[in-house]
């Protein structure tokens, strides 16, 4: 009995990473490829307002590839999108070689299972500790018995280093810490790829320190599929393969971070840098000033 | 006056187009509800927070409105002879009206409140989406449980609630007013009715446990996103548990005790 336990407390060892790591053929769809998540033509609105408007983009497997733009541009709804919590209006997204715009209940959940996500808040659940939060997707998912549950999550949880955090409830944390345990959340499963909801905005530079690194490491080390949606240039920039820059519904740039940084595009030069004003304007459409003011 | 018509026809759609939700809300719960029987610690866990933790308030106000049944009803039965009665008179408003009635307003105020702003702020933390993003399905995790448990909970709350309120009741007419013991129980015993009154109560208390709860669940679920979503779809759950409860006690009760 515990030369079993020894031997499936080994399978699932962060240690043992070759078998940990690989997929097996089963879990991957009918046309598993170099990219994992193929978006094309993707039209979305909101009312009246456009989203997406003819996106097309590929997201590479095992590599970290990072959304960005200005604020409002449908970042986050494009996460959702690819988890299938939204339908787009036009156009397909392809996941492991499954359109989610077409899958049913069923075979969602099945593609969500090897998905995991970092919201923006960390979504923790409020009503368990850290331990029960990791545990959480492992005891909903699995018939794992308590005690390996228990090796999973401390492992889970050392990886971020918040092993000795475990009985902490939700409110007791810090933002990073927070997110931190939803990363761990995010790992139980052993999910394909991760997405990542602005996982920088709020952070001290300790906590945005540790994130940038534990997202680096994670994918390198589990041979994760990562998608980074963030504003935070420097933060992103550094840790990214490929990035892509959406701005007004579109994709506006895209490369490696170097070769963005030096872009003749000017929308893209002054999201890269950062500058006030540009071709996103620094004043919200307005009359004329001198005239605003001449007739109060 | 366009503009008024515009408005209602708006307000018309709007209504029949959440009424629509709400229903398909219920059927998806409905269906969750067999995932929840099989893992009995959720509804444990929501029996209590819902239910054991609603019964301070029952308890209170079952004890308070017997014993001003039984002083209200002894100083008009007292002007015709009839103090003997006193025991059918606070039996019977109470099982079959306040009982139920009554505690479906505080069920409603208690746990409907609770159960509205729980998942409502579970939304706007996003642990909802959460959830759906870890293939959980919030209706089968979250909403079919605290369902279940307002369901279970509101027939036994009315229930202690009656019980103590004829104790109260007893405590006044009995014990402060003179009224024959033997008289208050036995004149109960004989004029209350095991069908006609008391299941008629259960069947209410039922009907007012599976709205109220409805009510509030499907407010938390819906509510829009931000604390002030929060706190309006929570009033709403209150007031219209309230006229659910109002309106389906007559319907109810034409239906049950009308000629």
């Amino acid at each position: 009995m515990t030369a079993a336990f020894r031997i499936m407390r080994q399978r699932f060892s962060w240690t043992v990473s070759k078998n940990y790591m690989q997929r097996s053929a089963e879990t991957t769809g009918p046309a598993a490829s170099e990219t994992l998540v193929k978006i094309r033509d993707l039209h979305f609105a909101r009312g009246e307002r456009v989203i997406f408007d003819g996106v097309d983009l590929d997201i590479p497997r095992g590599r970290l590839t990072a959304i960005m733009g200005p604020s409002g541009t449908g970042k986050t709804t494009l996460l959702r999108l690819i988890g299938g919590q939204l339908t787009p209006d036009r156009g397909s997204i392809e996941v492991d070689g499954l359109q989610v715009q077409e899958l049913g209940r069923k075979a969602l959940y099945d593609l969500r299972r090897r998905m995991g996500m970092l919201f923006q808040s960390g979504a923790l659940l409020t009503d368990l500790n850290v331990f029960d939060n990791v545990a959480f997707p492992l005891r909903e998912h699995t018939n794992l018995p308590e005690a390996m549950i228990r090796d999973l999550v401390l492992m889970k949880l050392q990886a971020v280093g918040l092993r000795g955090a475990r009985d902490l409830q939700p409110s007791e944390l810090s933002g990073g810490m927070a997110r931190r345990v939803a990363l761990a959340r995010a790992i139980a499963l052993d999910p394909m790829m991760i997405m990542y909801d602005e996982p920088f905005t709020g952070q001290d530079p300790i906590s945005m320190g540790a994130l940038v690194q534990l997202i680096r490491l994670l994918n390198d080390a589990l041979g994760l599929t990562s998608i980074i949606v963030s504003h935070d240039v420097q933060e992103t920039a550094a840790i990214s393969d490929y990035v892509y820059v959406i701005s007004q519904g579109k994709v506006i740039g895209q490369g490696s971070p170097e070769a963005l940084g030096n872009s003749d595009s000017a929308l893209v030069k002054q999201f890269m840098q950062g500058l006030p004003d540009g071709p996103v304007p620094f004043h919200y459409p307005a009359r004329d000033y001198m005239e605003d003011l001449l007739n109060a | 006056m366009l503009d008024w018509i515009r408005g209602l026809g708006r307000g018309g759609f709007r209504f029949f187009e959440t009424l629509g939700r709400a229903n398909l809300f219920a059927l998806k719960t409905l269906v969750g509800i067999p995932a929840v029987l099989v893992r009995p610690r959720l509804l444990v866990a929501q029996l209590f927070s819902v239910g054991v933790l609603s019964l301070p308030i029952i308890i209170l106000s079952g004890v308070f409105v017997g014993m001003v049944l039984a002083l209200q009803g002894y100083n008009t039965l007292v002007d015709f002879g009839a103090e003997e009665s006193l025991g059918v008179v606070v039996a019977l408003s109470i099982v079959r009206e306040l009982g139920p009635v009554v505690t479906g307003l505080l069920f409603a105020g208690r746990a409907g409140s609770a159960l509205t702003a729980e998942i409502g702020l579970m939304k706007a933390t996003e642990q909802l989406a959460g959830m759906e993003m870890m293939a959980v399905d919030p209706i089968h995790r979250v909403i079919a449980p605290r369902f279940l448990a307002g369901f279970i909970s509101m027939p036994l709350l009315a229930a202690i609630f009656a019980a103590l309120g004829i104790y109260g009741g007893y405590f006044v007419g009995v014990g402060l007013l003179g009224v024959d013991e033997g008289a208050y129980w036995s004149q109960m015993q004989s004029q209350v009715d095991l069908y006609d009154d008391v299941y008629n109560g259960v069947i209410k208390s039922l009907v007012f446990g599976l709205v109220v709860t409805w009510i509030a669940v499907f407010e938390g679920y819906d509510t829009v996103p931000t604390s002030e979503g929060v706190s309006r779809s929570t009033t709403r759950t209150v007031v219209y548990s309230a006229f659910a409860v109002l309106g389906l006690d007559f319907v109810l009760t034409a239906l049950m005790f009308g000629a």
